[in-house]
């Protein structure tokens, strides 16, 4: 099953909706500069009926696997069910259509909804202060990396170079790292799935800007001696950074400013159920203690003047003593904070760490189910995601990649493969908590049949998957035929 | 309430399946003395009660549903074909994730390359990543990506004064830890000419706006040559829907361009999400930053699309990757695919087209009143620029509450030799009578 290209439905002259025509005394174009009016004909856009443009788009999505159409464990992504609703608050014509430069004081709604997403945040976390202002995961690290720096800088400690990172962790640690003009310095993990913490003894010193952790970590596995190491860290001056990626195992089991964390990014799109959307918009507010609060990106939302019990407070922008800058145009992704504070909205402190709960009760389920018959290399109680390696002795052939293949075809994403790099073949499940028992069930009877089929017929998972609107795709042609665009070049290039 | 969907039986069967006694013990390595903290968050509501509050919120809005608005500086107020709505809201699209596993993503990922491909036509370039977070994160990823392309040899950008300024100000706060030095935007009202005196071999990237943050249009060319002359790379930040009317920065010698996506068929939202676009020429594609879509064939021949060129990102190249960059912005890229698809090569010329005159059209009937005086000096195409007889924002006020409309942009607030100035922006949205609605408001606002 596949489908056309929208430019193969284009045939000159039709078109997919109707605008209004120029209807004011027309300009000349002769007032622009010598030849920039556009030649219409290398405007190369396809030429299509509206019913073709739903058809192609509902064609496409027909070929998509989403949380809508069943189970989709991929680990540390936490695939959780969206909430409808958020959908249709976010786009309540009052949001939707106001506009982002507009007087504050003409858009107090979107102020005070801000302000509130902050202030649950700083609770949810144990922080100081909050920024809605990064738009992902990694532009939260981003954000969380140049506070760190600026701080030190700030204290006249330019000497502190290197960030302390896991080998456990994200890429998108030390990518953040570098991007700040700083050093990594990757530490091991010990047999417990822990931070070593000999390793990080020796690490720490005055050279150090930080470290970046994620607790739970990328294997599921609370940080056992996590207050020995903030202690470590903080002793030589340094900082922690908490990955939050994983908090969706954390809101009201522990709060990581309480653990002595300086700074931790928000995932909207993990823990508060924003949608994903195929690779965003994600939302990535960063909370931050007390001694980093000045450093936060501008603006931030405030109480510029207090209410009283008629009228209510006046909401307002305020730049931070110290701000790093700006990490982004306008306010952020305002339109996930919306759908964020309709899922807390709706949950409240009880039903948030509800969540939580039934978060880490799902993946132990999971795992007490399968630990049999995959390999568990690090084996203790899970948080809300497990990784088992995909591999086996006896069947040689079959590698993690083969069991992602082939759980395709029992209408499942697969979790997340060959990550974190410390477990080889690595398959890390997270199944969340919106996920029923039966489905958990399912799932585990599909994996030990997976299991079952790589000792005995290898040969249908090295071909999977079967059932799919393609087979496997040929990736290194992709990248070596390197064809990104449909069309032919445009003449004035070379 | 909860999306949970466990009985209690089902619990009591997990936990003993497990071998626990309760959710608690699976927390018993969290230190004691931060365990199970009180959070003091407001109580649940059931979803009614929820809508009713989100709806007061949104209520207390002045917003473009319910006023005609002039106020652009960086997010248009263009209409949103019912369609895109519609096909972003299918589940198969919003309930994704990014297409890692090609096999079961074939509709975001086509969806994507389609993207890619329309970005292309419209800049005049030859590839196109998959999107960044907006346009100024855009901007911000070229000057990484100049400066890696020089291999940090060189550590000059030039910036023209007329570039948004939260634009300028995202790419100082992003390149802050590279000891870059960022120029042409110190003095604020340099024109692009007076940028090419800057230019030396330390030149890695130049930035010319097209059209600049007050709506004017200038060829860009000239710029393109002097900056290629001295080594350097161009960017060009352009508005997509101005390219329907304009010859593409691919013609005129640019070496990226970038630029907000939001004016195809993304709601203006309060400032996001939007759709950072970007797109280069085919050399440069292996420094580009972002998720990128390429063709291929799947194990019969079968065509299809994968993410490509990975090696380039932060999950397999860590520290050593073009960028941190992780996601896109999916969904909004094809929100912005489904509204060129259906505008089409000349719907998209009819927007830019109506854009355009309408604008001149304010323009001249503003230009009448008296105490007004629009600056004609250089020519623009849907935004311009008016010096007032009062202060912008007393004027922005009595726009709103006597007339109903959301004016324009206070330039004082960003260039201190445009105080009591006010960017005016007119899209389709703009019917004539709105014009003539606001030159009227204007006059009267001029006589008090």
């Amino acid at each position: 099953m596949t489908e056309p290209l929208i430019y193969d439905y284009s045939s000159p002259g039709r078109a997919g909706i109707t605008m209004p025509q120029p209807d004011v005394p027309l300009a000349s174009f002769a007032d622009l500069p010598n030849g920039l009016v556009r030649d219409p004909q290398t405007l190369d856009l396809p030429e299509v009926s509206q019913l073709d443009v739903v058809r192609h788009f509902t064609h496409l999505s027909a070929l998509n696997h989403s949380i809508d159409k069943g189970f989709y464990p991929l680990g540390s992504c936490t695939m959780k069910y969206n909430p409808r609703i958020n959908e249709e608050t976010a786009r309540l014509p009052g949001f939707a259509f106001s506009h982002p430069m507009q007087d504050p004081l003409t858009a107090q709604g979107n102020l005070a909804l801000m302000y509130q997403l902050q202030e649950w945040l700083k609770e949810i976390g144990g922080f100081a202060a909050v920024t809605l202002q990064p738009a992902a995961g990694a532009h939260g690290e981003f954000t969380g990396i140049l506070m760190m720096r600026a701080y030190h800088l700030d204290r006249g400690d330019a000497a502190r170079k290197k960030i302390l990172i896991p080998n456990s962790a994200h890429g998108t640690n030390p990518a953040s790292t570098t991007m700040s003009g700083l050093e990594v310095v990757e530490l091991p993990s010990d047999s417990r799935g822990n931070i070593d913490l000999e390793a990080l003894r020796q690490a720490c010193g005055p050279d150090v800007v930080g470290l970046m952790i994620t607790n739970p970590n990328t294997l599921g596995l609370f940080e056992e001696h996590i207050e020995d190491v903030v202690k470590l860290v903080h002793g030589c001056g340094g900082l922690i950074y908490g990955d939050g990626a994983n908090m969706n195992a954390m809101v009201g089991i522990a709060r990581p400013g309480d653990l002595g964390f300086d700074v931790l990014h928000y995932n909207l799109h993990k823990t508060f159920s924003t949608p994903h959307g195929g690779g965003g918009p994600g939302s990535g507010p960063v909370g931050v203690s007390e001694r980093l609060a000045d450093f936060l990106p501008a603006p931030l939302v405030a109480i510029v003047e207090d209410g009283d019990d008629d009228e209510p407070p006046l909401y307002g922008f305020i730049t931070p003593k110290k701000t790093i800058g700006r990490m982004k145009a306008f306010h952020g992704q305002f339109g996930m904070h919306v759908r964020a504070y309709t899922y807390m909205r709706v949950h409240g402190a009880e039903g948030l760490r509800e969540n939580s709960e039934v978060a880490v009760l799902n993946a132990n389920y999971l795992l007490a189910k399968l630990k049999g018959a995959y390999y568990l290399p690090y084996d203790r109680v899970c948080k809300h995601e497990f990784v088992l390696e995909g591999h086996w002795a006896d069947a040689p052939d079959v590698h993690a990649l083969d069991i992602s293949k082939r759980l395709m075809d029992y209408g499942i994403h697969p979790p997340t493969n060959y990550f974190p790099l410390i477990v080889k073949e690595a398959l890390m499940i997270e199944p969340t908590e919106t996920e029923s028992k039966e489905t958990l069930d399912q799932f585990a009877e599909v994996m030990l049949t997976i299991a079952k089929e790589a000792h005995e017929s290898p040969q249908v998972l090295k071909t999977a998957p079967h059932v799919t609107p393609v087979a496997r795709l040929d990736e290194v042609r992709a990248a070596k035929e390197l064809v990104l665009c449909c069309r032919p070049l445009p003449e004035w290039a070379e | 309430m909860s999306y949970i969907p466990h009985t209690d039986a089902d619990r009591k069967a997990m936990l003993a399946a497990i071998g626990v006694k309760s959710t608690d013990e699976f927390f018993a390595d969290v230190p004691a003395s931060v365990r199970f903290p009180d959070l003091d968050l407001p109580g649940p509501l059931s979803e009614p009660e929820t809508m009713r509050e989100l709806q007061e919120l949104a209520g207390s809005n002045a917003h473009t549903g319910e006023f005609s608005c002039f106020l652009g500086a960086g997010a248009y107020n263009h209409f949103v074909p019912s369609i895109v709505n519609q096909m972003i809201m299918r589940g198969e699209f919003f309930t994704a994730y990014t297409p890692y596993q090609p096999e079961v993503s074939q509709g975001t990922l086509q969806a994507i390359y389609e993207y890619q491909s329309m970005i292309c036509a419209l800049t005049g370039m030859e590839a196109s990543n998959a999107s960044h977070y907006d346009g100024a994160t855009s901007l911000a990823e070229a000057a990484v990506m100049a400066i890696n392309h020089f291999r940090l040899k060189r550590k000059k950008i030039i910036l023209s004064p007329l570039v948004h300024p939260h634009y300028r100000a995202v790419l100082r706060t992003y390149t802050q830890g590279m000891g870059l030095n960022i120029v042409g935007d110190d003095q604020l009202d340099l024109t692009l000419s007076d940028l090419v005196p800057l230019m030396d071999t330390d030149t890695a990237m130049v930035v010319a706006p097209y059209p600049d943050f007050l709506g004017g249009v200038e060829d860009l060319k000239p710029i393109a040559d002097a900056a290629h002359g001295v080594g350097a790379l161009l960017c060009v930040v352009a508005n997509p829907v101005a390219l329907g009317l304009l010859t593409p920065p691919g013609a005129l010698g640019a070496d990226m361009v970038v630029g907000e996506g939001q004016p195809l068929g993304i709601p203006i939202s309060f400032g996001g999400p939007y759709l950072g676009f970007f797109a280069t020429k085919k050399e440069y594609v292996r420094k580009m930053a972002g998720r990128l879509v390429g063709e291929t064939v799947d194990a019969s021949g079968k065509k299809g699309y994968v993410l490509t060129l990975a090696t380039r990102e932060q999950h397999i190249r860590r520290e050593k990757a073009t960028s941190n960059i992780c996601t896109n912005q999916g969904l909004m890229a094809i929100a912005a695919t489904v509204y060129l698809s259906t505008l089409g090569r000349n719907g998209l010329r009819q927007v830019a087209e109506v854009c355009y005159h309408r604008a001149h059209y304010a323009a001249d009937r503003i230009g009448e009143l008296s105490g007004y005086t629009v600056l004609r000096d250089r020519p623009f195409f849907h935004e311009f620029v008016v010096r007032c007889p009062r202060p912008v924002a007393d004027i922005n006020a009595e726009l709103l509450d006597e007339y109903g409309i959301i004016g324009g942009y206070d330039l004082g607030q960003d260039y201190a030799h445009l105080d009591q100035h006010m960017l005016l922006a007119v899209t389709e949205m703009n019917m004539p009578d709105d014009i003539d609605d606001l030159a009227n408001a204007l006059e009267e606002i001029a006589k008090q």
